[in-house]
């Protein structure tokens, strides 16, 4: 299959794009779990709500010109808005508690978003169309290429290289790396934590908002979507290296190549290709490529 | 006037209680010294201050405001700066990104910025671009002086400054902390090493088992070995 150039070329650029789209979801989870220490579950239920939230406002704002594009802004900021309610009302209270709390506390949220989900928009499967002007393909030279999924990779790029100029070149990035190295430091310094956690968290929730709503009309919408997703950014997390935004670039990438790759060389096995690279970085560097060995 | 006044705080960490009824004051532009062994309540002492470990009785009277179970933040915000033990710079900043974040200006005449603490600890700005955990700990305990002074804070809660410092670094930030004392800045220090304390402090407490044995003059102590022999020396 090697030796068909354009075949192999489509490949790739389905590799990145959904590498692209999945650096998206994983970034908010890996930001989330390196600042706030908690590995939140509910990331891909956060996600799927994006998806469906997208889907409805596609539906309400169809004739506006940019329907589209609002809608996936509405759903970030609908996803931002819940995450600060999960935060104030309940996550802020555990933080000190043993990570069990945490957990179990995030995979209630995935039950009860689930379930939300069921109910609002049933267990059909839905989908939404593509946006005006991203319908068609794109000739990239050495084939034509779906547009909207050279927009996914834009949009993943964008995402990744405002998220590291926020952390390493702004004042607010400083005090996010601060709060992941020693939060009693920075409280000791005048500097409201809490408010800090509450902001990552609502941030990390608003980029898995993005990522449903871009993914919309790339994927169709079903219950269960959420599971799928999340086990791959778990893995993409710990490829990388927990808490590693860089780290979740590299993963994100080699995963979404090796399943469009996988897909194509070995069908059969595609499903465990991505967990036998898990398996093979664990071995060679347990605290992922990126990522940092545990002091002491 | 009286800047910082603990009256009879008790604290403790879960069920075990550290501090049993302490109480210590700081006049303004005074430093004061507390002394005592490994884990005699120094540092919960200095903890209790600053909202990290609140007291759970007693009182935490800051500028005649009570402060006892306020925010960490806040208090800090009031002008309460923490050089804690084990310096904890914040590893992965660089020396420049560990003094930006606690940059704070408070509306004071002639206020901290980086240019003024490069001067008082000329070494930091050789090694501005460098990352907080590969400094020494001499430059590490600098930066941590450094960070809370760019905060403009009344009051310097000092933790084991010179605790695993080689003994020239040691005189050194002596030195430097003596030039904080001359420029009116007060400081509550904790410390092991008696000279240290002795020389820099206008009043000292010695603590044990978390209770205040004795207050007075570092010439006091000085004149009574018998003091340094029961509570001190290991």
């Amino acid at each position: 299959m090697f030796n068909n150039p354009v075949l192999t070329f489509i490949q790739l650029m389905n590799g990145i794009s959904l590498g692209m789209n999945l650096f998206i979801i994983a970034a908010g989870l890996t930001l989330i779990l390196g600042v706030l220490r908690v590995l939140n579950f509910a990331h891909g239920a956060f996600y799927m709500m994006g998806g469906y939230i997208c889907f409805s406002l596609v539906g309400l704002f169809a004739g506006l010109p940019g329907g589209f594009w609002l809608a996936v802004v509405g759903s970030a900021i609908a996803l931002a808005a819940f995450a600060w309610v999960v935060e104030t009302t309940m996550l802020r209270h555990l933080y000190d508690r043993d990570h069990l709390y945490q957990l179990l506390f995030t995979f209630a949220l995935v039950m009860i978003i689930s379930d939300l989900v069921r109910f609002n928009w049933g267990t059909n499967v839905l989908s939404v169309s593509l946006p005006n002007g991203f319908r068609g393909a794109t000739d990239l030279g050495i084939s034509f290429y779906p547009t909207y999924r050279l927009l996914l990779t834009g949009m993943g790029i964008f995402v990744a290289i405002s998220m590291w100029y926020f952390v390493n070149k702004t004042r607010a990035g400083r005090f996010v790396r601060a709060a992941r190295q020693d939060r009693e430091m920075l409280e000791s310094l005048g500097i409201n934590v809490g408010r800090v956690y509450m902001l990552v968290f609502v941030a990390g929730s608003a980029l898995a908002g993005l990522g449903g709503a871009l993914a919309a009309p790339a994927v169709s919408l079903a219950p269960g979507m959420d599971a799928e997703i999340i086990v791959q950014c778990f893995i993409i997390v710990i490829i990388g290296g927990l808490g590693s935004l860089g780290g979740a670039f590299v993963g994100a990438l080699m995963l979404g190549l090796l399943k469009s790759f996988g897909v194509m060389l070995i069908p059969n096995f595609e499903i465990v290709l991505i967990y036998l690279m898990m398996v093979i970085v664990l071995m060679f560097r347990p605290w992922g490529l990126l990522g940092k060995p545990e002091a002491k | 006037m009286t800047l910082l006044d603990v009256s009879g705080i008790h604290t403790s960490y879960g069920i075990s209680e550290v501090l049993f009824g302490i109480s210590i004051r700081v006049e303004d532009g005074e430093c004061v010294g507390l002394l005592g062994r490994n884990g005699v309540g120094k540092s919960t002492t200095m903890r209790s201050i600053n909202g990290l470990t609140p007291p759970s009785k007693g009182s935490v009277k800051w500028k005649d405001k009570e402060v006892a179970g306020k925010r960490t933040y806040d208090i800090a915000k009031s002008g309460v700066g923490f050089v804690p033990e084990d310096r904890r710079v914040f590893p992965e900043l660089t020396v420049w990104e560990n003094l930006d974040i606690a940059r704070r200006s408070r509306g004071k005449a002639n206020e901290w910025d980086e240019a003024k603490v490069y001067a008082l600890f000329p070494e930091l700005e050789t090694f501005k671009d460098r990352k907080g955990g590969y400094l020494s700990g001499g430059q590490q305990q600098m930066l941590t002086i450094a960070r809370s002074l760019m905060g403009n804070p009344d009051i310097l809660l000092l933790d084991e400054p010179s605790e695993g410092l080689a003994p020239l670094v040691v005189d050194k930030l002596q030195e430097q902390i003596a030039t904080l004392k001359d420029q009116g800045l007060s400081i509550l220090l904790a410390e092991q090493n008696l000279n240290f304390v002795l020389d820099l402090s206008d009043r000292v407490y010695i603590l044990e088992k978390g209770e205040v044995k004795f207050e007075g003059t570092p010439e006091d102590v000085r004149s009574q070995p018998e003091l340094v022999k029961r509570y001190l020396t290991v």
